[in-house]
């Protein structure tokens, strides 16, 4: 007997059978072209078939969830028995996602941000809209046939208030977003509509006259991205041309010289990544891209994935040929439909053009991409658990060391990079690593995305050279509304800080934000003039962490527990027994989550409200 | 370490200041027993793939930014490791209180009472324990914030399903070792799994079906592993609800399993003439305390035979 059909059998499954609409969507994810023959992965990494598909599981669990709007037992049964995953691994990894429902769910539903820029834009009062016309979350409309629930960031803060569409049952009806949102657009939806196209941009760089010297943004508005023939016209595959002339080694030696460091939060040398994995004595070895960008404030790489996709499948072929990986995992967000919709488009594109695939511009070596969907999760960000959530697995981090390098996706060396580093890889192999690291300073080299959001006339993505200070930045953004004050801005996120206006002066770069105590993280600058409630802001982001924990550690699925309960109670003045012993309760859980959690979300857990506390944005602490 | 020969190549590791010697492949967790530093663990169990997640036993190792955990970070030579200081007790200090303001602890080991005595555990700090409700089904991503006024814990209704096990997870620190040992680490019928998320999470069967409808085979391998009495046998249970487990008047006997040829050892603990429960010894060599369920239940045919 074959090891899969023994495996199967060794499976017991739910004594439940799926729907025809079930086991159809079930099936699709095995006719995908965008997957990886199953026989090559066995071959290639001596996996038991059965081990081999257990990738398809996110994939599957979205087919269901598009299908019939839930995942029902009788659903994971088919899947478990195609997959042969044991159901209650399959449900652990169902139950894990917030875009998933493992309980029935009506079929069309708004997600209505209610985070930060969100609120800042009125998301309270479009809720509390909804809770009085449809219910609370969760609840079916009148006709059963829609509900809405409250979402964390849909990194669409630029054009706050945001509401993304979760549209299942339907083939012609994709997911989509509205931003800015209004309750009266939402409910049209909800009751059937198609959803509006955007009518705002994102780039205020980029609309009237174009602002010059831009590199990241530079085909943004000016090439059609849902063209290969406009890319390749806008210099597009120059960079890779480039690459394949001066050889793998070049490649990385130019990015190693550029000196780039990751975007994505961590601002790891991208270069000593690159060669760590060309060096490595185990194949295969695998290029991942991380689009995951679910960081509260954070839209830079969702703006570059919509604008400039094909850059992204350039620059991860780049990748691939520099440290000799053949295969490339896209793993987007869930939440980011036009953005997975513009990189499906891309690829298909440049599969189509020899541009990925088994001979790559004809210059013979291998490289292809897999787009896989999040599916509402922001640990997934953190690179581990990103490689467990493709792999199939709860994402949960995995414990570091081994690093990627060695051990990454499947056990293989990988290389992860943020979108926008790969973004920069393009001009770093045209133009040499010497002259990118001419831009910007000595040691933040090249340009930077920030986004901009909550209280600016002109929020949005901007492009400067690292070292423009704050203060210019939001100049660009025109500033805080006539008549307002500037109270305090959010720098890097949900888990960034946030710094006084006397920090106005500070060098955005690693180095200078680090001097203030504070970071860049993955380019946040979030403003906040004095009408902003910080108290309720403070509270949104202990909300968020504690929601996003994975829930694997004692400190931060706990910790983050008793930050929010805390935090709770110096906002209702409840303090136990005083305001100041509260702040050094928070410190005393700030520190074991920073020094004893796993990953990098327990260690920045309590950063934002540790900093509003001590600034006395928080009030009731004894500090204003 | 069992298996280590004289062959092994040693290396040196510093621990609180002293030099001690340990196997290569040895964990920092080995360096620190060396040296005789107590050290916590929970997750941590010889016989199963460090998961590493309660993060307990957690020591500062010079040149790590954060702390690291002992039991499944690899020693190396020249390794400098201080398990005693502020940075360390309190973490291990505040992960204690976490656990404990949130879990019924009062079934854990001795060892877990003195660690938390040593650490001056108080769980106080956080408020009174809110109310219990059910954890199953909650939606990831999705909580109702409380006002602070109490400290959410994960008390909630106790799982009697059948004749043989109770599932008591107010009493669950989430430590893995049972999903481990229903899985790859001993039994591989992957019953039960970690579901939901964060501070949600929570052991399960698929959908949260019976034990008895799921893929459990009754080896009873998770009770063997539980450190915090959340998973006992419906014997131990019952007589411990209505008063009369007395572990001083209990005998253990080894014998083995006649069942089947394996050799398994068991330990069978008898009070007052009836088996009341059946553990396997941790160290034998066959069975490194997992049974099946012939072993660890098949004596309650027996008894029901004799009482017939
Ligand atoms: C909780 C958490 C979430 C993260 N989310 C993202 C993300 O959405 N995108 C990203 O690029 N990096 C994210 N990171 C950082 C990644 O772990 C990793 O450092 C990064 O992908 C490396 O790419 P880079 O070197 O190009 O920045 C996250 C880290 C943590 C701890
Ligand atoms: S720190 Fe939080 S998110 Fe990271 S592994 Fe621990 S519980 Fe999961
Ligand atoms: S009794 Fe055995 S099969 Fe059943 S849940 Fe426990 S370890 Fe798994
Ligand atoms: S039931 Fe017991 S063994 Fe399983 S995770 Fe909870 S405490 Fe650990
Ligand atoms: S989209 Fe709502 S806060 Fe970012
Ligand atoms: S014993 Fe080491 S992390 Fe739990």
């Amino acid at each position: 007997m074959p090891a899969d059909e023994r495996a199967r059998m060794d499976l017991k499954l739910l004594p439940v059978e799926a729907s025809a609409d079930e086991r159809a969507a079930v099936a699709t994810v095995f006719e995908s072209p965008s997957e990886v023959p199953n026989t090559d992965r066995v071959a290639r990494e001596g996996l038991t078939e059965a081990k081999a598909r257990r990738h398809l599981l996110l994939p599957a669990l979205h087919a269901v969830q598009k299908a019939v709007g839930w995942i029902s037992q009788g659903a994971l049964n088919e899947i478990c028995r195609r997959l042969i995953v044991p159901p209650a691994e399959a449900y652990g990894v169902a139950s894990f996602y917030a875009m998933f429902s493992t309980t029935a769910r009506a079929p069309r539903v708004a997600h209505v941000c209610d985070d930060i820029a969100c609120k800042l834009a009125g998301a309270d009062a479009m809720c509390a809209t909804f809770e009085r016309t449809i219910g609370p979350p969760g609840t079916p409309s009148a006709d059963g046939r829609a509900t809405w629930l409250r979402s964390p960031c849909l990194g669409l803060c630029e054009r706050a208030p945001a509401v993304l569409f979760q549209l299942a049952g339907s083939k012609n009806a994709d997911d989509d977003t509205i931003a800015p949102a209004t309750v009266d657009e939402i409910e049209q939806v909800l009751n059937g509509a198609t959803v509006p196209a955007p009518a705002v941009g994102s780039t205020p760089q980029t609309s009237g006259t174009r602002e010059p010297g831009l590199r990241l943004l530079r085909r943004v508005g000016v090439a059609d991205p849902t063209s290969l023939s406009a890319y390749r016209a806008a210099g597009g595959y120059d960079a890779l041309g480039r690459a394949i002339e001066i050889g793998p080694a070049q490649a990385i030696t130019e990015v190693s010289v550029s000196k780039l460091q990751g975007r994505g939060g961590a601002a790891f040398p991208t270069g000593r990544k690159w060669d760590a994995v060309a060096k490595a004595a185990e194949t295969p070895r695998y290029i991942v891209c991380n689009a995951d960008e679910s960081e509260p404030g954070t839209f830079k790489d969702r703006v570059l994935m919509e604008e400039d996709p094909f850059a992204i499948v350039e620059s991860m072929t780049i990748a691939g040929f520099a440290v000799s990986a053949e295969r490339g995992y896209l793993y987007v967000r869930g939440e980011y439909p036009l953005a997975t919709a513009r990189l499906e488009g891309a690829i298909r594109q440049c599969r189509a053009d020899g541009l990925l695939g088994a001979d790559v511009m004809g210059k013979g070596f291998v490289f292809d991409i897999e787009l896989r969907r999040g599916a509402g999760a922001y640990i997934c960000g953190e690179e581990t658990a990103l490689f467990n959530s493709i792999e199939g697995f709860r994402g949960e981090p995995r414990n570091k060391p081994p690093f990627p390098v060695e051990k990454g996706l499947f056990g293989r060396p990988t290389v992860i990079n943020n979108v926008e580093t790969l973004a920069n890889v393009l001009d770093i192999v045209l133009e040499g690593g010497a002259a990118f690291a001419g831009v910007g300073t000595d040691q933040s080299t090249g340009s930077k995305l920030f986004c901009v959001s909550g209280a600016v006339e002109r929020p949005g993505l901007y492009e400067v050279p690292f070292g423009t200070t704050l203060a210019a930045l939001l100049e660009r953004a025109g500033g805080v509304a006539e008549g307002r004050r500037l109270a305090t801005v959010l720098l890097g996120g949900a888990a960034g800080t946030f710094v006084s206006p006397a920090h106005l002066d500070t060098p955005l770069t690693f180095e200078g934000t680090r001097a203030i105590g504070a970071s860049l993280g993955s380019g946040v600058v979030m403003v906040f003039d004095e009408a902003a409630d910080m108290r309720d802001i403070v509270l949104r982001i202990a909300a968020f962490f504690r929601d996003e924990s994975c829930g694997q550690c004692v400190p931060c699925r706990v910790g983050t527990v008793r930050q929010e309960e805390l935090l709770q109670r110096l906002a209702r003045d409840g303090a136990r027994p005083s305001p100041a012993a509260e702040a050094d309760l928070l410190d005393e859980l700030a520190r074991v989550m920073r020094d004893a959690s796993i990953c990098g979300l327990g260690h920045t857990a309590a950063n934002a409200p540790q900093s509003a506390v001590t600034m006395g944005l928080f009030g009731g602490t004894g500090h204003e | 370490m069992s298996s280590q020969t004289a062959a092994t190549p040693m290396i040196d590791v510093t621990v609180d200041g002293e030099v001690v010697q340990v196997p290569e492949g040895a964990t920092l967790l080995d360096a620190c027993r060396t040296k005789g530093a107590d050290t916590p663990t929970l997750c941590y169990l010889e016989t199963l793939t460090p998961v590493n997640v309660c993060r307990v036993c957690v020591v500062e190792l010079e040149g790590s930014r954060t702390l690291v955990p002992s039991c499944s970070r690899a020693a190396y030579h020249g390794a400098v490791v201080e398990t005693d200081s502020p940075r360390v007790r309190h973490s291990r200090k505040l992960v204690l209180e976490l656990l404990a303001s949130t879990v019924d602890l009062s079934r854990a080991s001795g060892d877990v009472k003195r660690w938390m005595d040593r650490y001056d555990v108080d769980t106080a700090r956080f408020g009174p324990a809110a109310a219990p409700g059910e954890r199953d089904g909650r939606d990831p991503g999705h909580h109702h914030a409380s006002d602070g006024a109490t400290a959410e814990t994960v008390a909630q209704p106790v799982k009697i399903h059948d004749e043989m096990y109770v599932r008591d997870y107010s009493k669950c620190i989430l430590c893995y070792r049972c999903v481990e040992a229903c899985g790859e680490d001993a039994q591989n019928s992957f019953a039960i799994a970690v579901a939901g998320r964060g501070f949600d999470a929570r052991i399960s069967t698929e959908f949260d079906r019976k034990l008895d409808q799921s893929a459990c085979v009754y080896c009873g391998n998770c009770i063997g592993v539980c450190p915090t009495g959340a998973l006992v046998f419906k014997s131990e249970y019952d007589h411990r609800e209505a008063g009369t487990w007395d572990e001083a008047k209990q005998n253990v006997t080894r014998t083995v399993c006649p069942y089947c040829g394996v050799g398994c050892n068991l330990e069978l603990h008898v009070q007052a003439n009836e088996i009341v429960k059946v553990t396997s010894p941790m160290d034998h060599s066959v069975t490194q305390g997992h049974l099946c369920i012939k072993g660890r239940f098949g004596w309650q045919f027996v008894q029901n035979r004799g009482s017939e």
